[in-house]
C-alpha cells in the first residue's frame, strides 16, 4: 500500500500546470486526491509525476455569473456543501454533496476533481448531467468547453482532450418556481451508490411542471438522463402514477450494470423507485416556497 | 538507481506538528500518514486499510479531519497538523473528549480511538451542541470493529455537554 516513486510539481497557475502535463504524458493532475491518492497506493495508478493544483488560489471560486453558478475546479466539497449561494442557486448540489463519501474525505476532495475522475456513481456528475452543466478547461493557453453530457463517455473515460487541465464548471441557474429531490441507495451510508437519482422541478403558476430534468446515476456507464420521461412528463401535474409509468418506461430498455452488489433488474426496479421518489421530493419543494429570486 | 533516484528525489517541508515547527525530509511518495508515524514517530496515527476507507488516519489538517492515507506529505508543506499526542492539555492529563471515551468505555482495542476522538474534535469545535444524528454522521467514515459504536457516540455527546457547561467552547479545539 505505497505509492510508487514519482516526482511533484506544485504549479502557480493553471498554465503551468499544462505546461507540466504536456511535457510528460504519464503525469496526471492531483485536486483533493481522494481517489487518485488511493489509486496511487493501490499501485492502480502510477503517475511519473504528480501535478498538485491545490494550492491555485485563482482555482477555488464559487460565484454566479450571469444565469450560471461558476463553482472553480479547487473548490472543495465540503465549502461548497455549505455556501449559502450554492444553496440558493444550485440547490440540487446542496442535496447531493453531503452523499459524497464522508465529511473528512469532502473536506479534501474537489468538485472539478470529482468531475475530471467521472465515476459512473458520482454524485456530482449525475448533478451536471441532469443540469446541463457545462465543463470548462484550460489547455494551451486557451481556454474550453465542453458541455457535462458530452463530457462523459464511460466509466471513467471523458472527452477532456490530453493535455487539458479541467478549471471549472458552470450550473445553470433556474428560476421560478423551483424544487430538487436526490435519492441514493448503497449498502452503508456514504459508500458507493449503487443506484442514485436526482430531480429538478420548476412548477408554473398552474402548478404543473414547466421544465424538468430528471438523471439517474451509479446504474449505467456513466449517469444517465431521462429525455422521453422529461417530455412525457412535462405539462402535467407529476401525479405519481403519472410519473412511474413514465420512469418505467423511460428505463425499460436501459442496460443496467450488474455487479457482486446489484443485478442489473435490481438496479432498473431501484432507479424508477428513487427517480420518482427525488421528483416527488422537486415537486413538494417547489410546491412549498418559491424560489427565491 | 533507484536508492540514487530516492535521495535525489527528497524533498525539505515545514510543518506546525501539533504547535511545533518541524523540518523535514520526505519523498514525494511518502504520505502523510507515513511522515507522521516513521519521520516524526507520531504513532498514534493509525494506518490500517492506507487507502481511504478505515479513518484510522484521521488526522486535524488546519483544524479540520482528513484522512491522512489520502495526502501526501509534500502536499502538507506549511499547514498545521494536530495529532492525537497533541490533543492533551498537559502531560499525563486528558482532554474532555478523551476523559468521556474512558468514562463511557468508548474503546476497547483503541485502534480505531485517536481518530475517533480527533473527529469528535473537529465535530464540538464546529458544532458545540450535536444532535445524536449529527454525531453519528460526523463519525461515519471511522469504522470500529470492537465497540458496536453506541458508546462511541454516548462519549462523544457526553463531552459535548461537559464542554458547553464548561462555557468554554474553544477548548474543543485542541
Ligand atoms: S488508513 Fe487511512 S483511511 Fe484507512
Ligand atoms: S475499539 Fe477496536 S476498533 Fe474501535
Amino acid at each position: 500500500m505505497k505509492a510508487a516513486p514519482f516526482e511533484y510539481s506544485r504549479p502557480a497557475d493553471i498554465d503551468e500546470a499544462c505546461a507540466l502535463l504536456a511535457a510528460d504524458e504519464s503525469a496526471r493532475v492531483v485536486a483533493g486526491g481522494q481517489t487518485l491518492v488511493a489509486m496511487m497506493a493501490m499501485r492502480l495508478a502510477r503517475p511519473t509525476r504528480l501535478i498538485d493544483i491545490n494550492r491555485i488560489a485563482a482555482l477555488s471560486y464559487i460565484r454566479t455569473e450571469g444565469d450560471d453558478v461558476k463553482i472553480g475546479a479547487t473548490a472543495r466539497q465540503c465549502v461548497a456543501e455549505r455556501d449559502a449561494l450554492i444553496a440558493k442557486s444550485a440547490p440540487l448540489l446542496a442535496r447531493a454533496i453531503p452523499n459524497i463519501g464522508h465529511a473528512a474525505t469532502r473536506a479534501r476532495g474537489t468538485v472539478g476533481g470529482s468531475l475530471a475522475n467521472a465515476d459512473p456513481a458520482a454524485e456530482l456528475v449525475l448533478c451536471a448531467i441532469t443540469l446541463d452543466a457545462v465543463i470548462e478547461y484550460r489547455a494551451d493557453g486557451e481556454s474550453g468547453e465542453i458541455p457535462a453530457r458530452e463530457f462523459y463517455i464511460g466509466p471513467m473515460i471523458t472527452t477532456l482532450p490530453a493535455g487539458a487541465v479541467l478549471s471549472g464548471v458552470r450550473f445553470p441557474i433556474w428560476r421560478g418556481k423551483v424544487g430538487v429531490g436526490f435519492h441514493e441507495v448503497n449498502a452503508r451510508r456514504s459508500d458507493f451508490a449503487f443506484v442514485s437519482a436526482a430531480a429538478q422541478v420548476e412548477l408554473g403558476d398552474d402548478g404543473k411542471a414547466k421544465r424538468i430534468a430528471i438523471g439517474v446515476g451509479a446504474a449505467t456507464d456513466f449517469p444517465l438522463r431521462l429525455d422521453s420521461a422529461e417530455a412525457q412528463l412535462s405539462g402535467t401535474a407529476l401525479d405519481e402514477k403519472t410519473v412511474r409509468d413514465a420512469l418505467r418506461a423511460a428505463l425499460a430498455d436501459v442496460e443496467t450494470l450488474e455487479d457482486l452488489h446489484a443485478s442489473a433488474d435490481y438496479r432498473r426496479r431501484v432507479a424508477v423507485d428513487l427517480a420518482a421518489r427525488a421528483l416527488a421530493d422537486a415537486r413538494n419543494a417547489a410546491q412549498g416556497k418559491p424560489h427565491a429570486h | 538507481m533507484r536508492e540514487t533516484l530516492r535521495k535525489e528525489n527528497r524533498m525539505r517541508i515545514e510543518l506546525d506538528i501539533n504547535g511545533s515547527k518541524r523540518e523535514i525530509e520526505v519523498e514525494p511518495r511518502t504520505t502523510l500518514l507515513d511522515c507522521l508515524r516513521d519521520t516524526l514517530g507520531l504513532t498514534g496515527a493509525h494506518a490500517g486499510c492506507e487507502h481511504g476507507v478505515c479513518g484510522a488516519c484521521t488526522v486535524l489538517f488546519d483544524g479540520v479531519a482528513v484522512r491522512s492515507c489520502l495526502m501526501f506529505a509534500v502536499q502538507a508543506q506549511g499547514s498545521a497538523i494536530t495529532t492525537i499526542e497533541g490533543v492533551t492539555p498537559g502531560p499525563g492529563e486528558l482532554s474532555p473528549v478523551q476523559d468521556a471515551f474512558c468514562e463511557t468505555h468508548g474503546m476497547q482495542c483503541g485502534f480505531c480511538t485517536p481518530a475517533m476522538i480527533l473527529t469528535a474534535h473537529a465535530l464540538l469545535a464546529d458544532n458545540p451542541n450535536p444532535t445524536r444524528e449529527q454525531i453519528v454522521e460526523a463519525i461515519s467514515g471511522n469504522i470500529c470493529r470492537c465497540t458496536g459504536y453506541a458508546q462511541i457516540v454516548e462519549a462523544i455527546a457526553l463531552a459535548a455537554e461537559r464542554l458547553r457547561g464548561a462555557n468554554r467552547p474553544k477548548d474543543a479545539r485542541p
